[in-house]
């Protein structure tokens, strides 16, 4: 892959004005799919299942087989429409968007087009400082998600040099809600932060909706960052390119800032951007060109003859405003005031993303306190160290569950760090780790005690000196103890034990 | 553009086919060209009797979709569903690959 020029950040921010736009695409969680009553994999709480095992006729484009509008995935539209301050259209249609690629069995998309049930809105987004921006947003539309390509043969399972794909049908037909802004202006050298806020606003929202699971490893959601540059006092805007399927809020950070200085140290050197979409790779960090604009993007959208128009009823509409979540900045401060953190510790956890993460802990049973210890320390540095978000690496149930068995002893910090580890790596949860690989710790005094005596005889001189009361000379035999315990066991207690068999 | 002549060209016509992924021969792209042409050329007409308080439909009669309650209903096993594969691996379709890239 070449390497593309970059121009300083600061730099092409001088010479050019950034200006953004996104599309979101958000997966419902209703329990089947947009068209057909097969079961929905990115269902509140799926599991995840073999491949081409949730599948329903009208998924696969079965000849004959008919869409029918799931109920539940229109209101959850209509209620992200409304979080997104949008107009509810009286009357929306689907449209068949044509195009031949095998990750859709029928050789069309069921969206739609001119007419979205959800259109002009605008979302508040509050930047790390506590600064608010308002982002326009131009559209949010039902549509259905496609399959899922595995590329085989290529040396990166990337598109590239693969000589077959596999083809899992499970995901075709998953209701998807596509939400377009508008072009974001005066973002400026905050446009990678406004990208990663936006973003974040967005799952907060669906999130707090109850409408989408919202993981952005597992594709949930997906953003598709729209980035163009105009040189200053320019009025027309520059062309775009749109870096497709970032898959984590840092990333999004990332890739904009990337594409901002790969488009300024172009256009310095007197070329043109084309316009084209990009890919964005994870592990380098940068974006490669993908699929220029041609004649496949003429996808001669024309209304779905197989469905009718929806038209929500007004008393609907209106049933699902009056039940719509406080906007996530009013539920914020109401959770800060709950929890009991001040203005920076609260923003420190916004900041890192694990706002939901610590919320759903807390809920899970563990204090405020001690899930933000969790969350904004060892779990961070885990996801920091490895270039993925914090809640990408455990389940705030497993982090509760960790937090409970610090809290009743049974684990140390130290301990529970390392079955944190685990956990992390897979083993399972907290409570099974700590059972698999013997980490709790050692509370059977008997135990202890034996220890404590074999340390004792070892070190004649240190007792004697215990005995005529340097207390300090214990903590040799303590860290002989604890040694011996392979970590596992309270130090406090330990302490008290040997202070206690010392001066039997 | 209600008044414009409407005519469908032979290079509508294969580019059309392109995107179809239909192969035509010289003599059907002519064709097609013509009786396409007739068919627009028959809706301009109709349009040009339009008035403007005639409001665009795509539906004849006024009807809304009977959604569908959000419950599970028929599944196929994944036998089933990899019945009609030219090729199947591992519980899913064998495809050639495709130098395009997911839409």
């Amino acid at each position: 892959m070449a390497t593309d020029v970059l121009m300083g950040f600061d730099e092409a921010l001088e010479r050019y004005e950034p200006v953004l736009g996104f599309e979101v695409h958000v997966e419902l969680s209703t329990a089947t799919k947009m068209f057909s009553s097969a079961p929905n994999p990115a269902a509140a709480g799926a599991e995840s299942a073999q491949p081409n095992t949730m599948v329903a006729p009208v998924d696969m484009g079965l000849p004959g087989a008919l869409p029918v509008v799931n109920a539940q995935a229109v209101r959850y539209s209509i209620s992200l429409g409304l979080a997104l301050g949008c107009s509810i259209a009286p009357s929306s249609r689907f449209a068949r968007k044509n195009y031949f690629y095998p990750d859709l069995g029928k050789n069309y998309q069921i969206s739609q087009f001119d007419e979205p049930i959800a259109f002009e809105g605008s979302v508040e987004v509050e930047l790390e400082d506590g600064s608010q921006l308002t982002v326009p947003i131009e559209r949010a539309h039902m549509e259905e998600d496609a399959g899922k390509l595995t590329h085989v043969g290529g040396a990166t399972g990337r598109i590239q040099g693969a000589d077959h794909s596999l083809v899992d049908y499970n995901r075709a037909g998953v209701p998807l809600v596509e939400i377009v802004t508008k072009p974001i202006y005066g973002a400026e050298h905050r446009a990678p932060e406004i990208a990663k806020a936006y973003v974040a606003t967005i799952r907060d929202i669906v999130r707090s909706l109850g409408i989408s699971e919202a993981r952005m490893e597992r594709g949930n959601l997906r953003c598709d960052a729209n980035v163009s540059l105009r040189p200053r006092g320019q009025q027309a805007l520059g062309t775009r390119t749109e870096t497709k399927n970032v898959n984590s809020l840092r990333s999004v950070e990332r890739a904009v800032r990337y594409e901002i200085q790969r488009q300024a140290a172009i256009l310095a050197a007197g070329g043109s951007i084309t316009q084209e979409t990009r890919h964005w790779h994870e592990d380098t960090g940068t974006t490669s060109a993908g699929r220029p604009k041609s004649d496949a993007d003429d996808y001669r959208y024309f209304p779905e003859p197989d469905l009718l128009p929806v038209r929500p009823a007004p008393e609907l509409i209106e049933e699902l405003r009056a039940a719509l979540p406080e906007s996530p900045a009013v539920f914020r401060r109401r959770l800060q005031a709950d929890y009991g953190f001040s203005d920076s510790e609260f923003r420190d956890i916004v900041n890192a993303g694990v706002l939901a993460e610590l919320q759903e802990t807390i809920a899970e049973g563990a204090a405020p306190a001690q899930a933000r210890k969790w969350w904004l320390g060892e779990i961070l540095r885990i996801a920091n160290a490895r270039g993925v978000d914090a809640g990408s690496l455990v389940s705030p149930l497993h982090v509760s569950e960790l937090i409970a068995l610090t809290e009743n002893g049974d684990l140390t910090d130290r301990l529970a760090r390392q079955v944190l580890e685990h956990v992390v790596a897979g083993e399972g949860s907290p409570e099974h780790v700590v059972a698999a690989r013997g980490l709790k710790v050692v509370s059977d005094d008997t135990a202890l005690i034996a220890a404590i005596d074999a340390a004792l005889a070892g070190q004649p001189d240190v007792l004697q000196k215990i005995r005529d009361g340097k207390v300090q000379a214990a903590g040799a035999v303590i860290g002989a103890v604890m040694k011996a315990m392979r970590g596992q066991a309270d130090a406090a207690r330990v302490r008290e034990l040997v202070l206690e068999r010392a001066s039997a | 553009m209600p008044d414009a002549p409407a005519v469908i060209t032979v290079a509508d016509v294969q580019h059309l086919a392109g995107l179809s992924r239909i192969a035509l021969s010289a003599e059907e792209v002519e064709h097609l060209a013509g009786e396409l042409t007739q068919i627009v050329e028959s809706v301009r007409r109709v349009q040009q009797v339009v008035t403007p308080d005639v409001p665009a439909t795509s539906h004849p009669l006024p009807l809304e979709g009977a959604p569908r309650p959000d419950v599970v209903g028929l599944v196929l096993t994944q036998e089933q569903v990899l019945s009609g594969a030219p090729a199947a691996r591992d519980g899913r379709f064998v495809v050639p690959a495709i130098l395009g890239e997911e839409q």
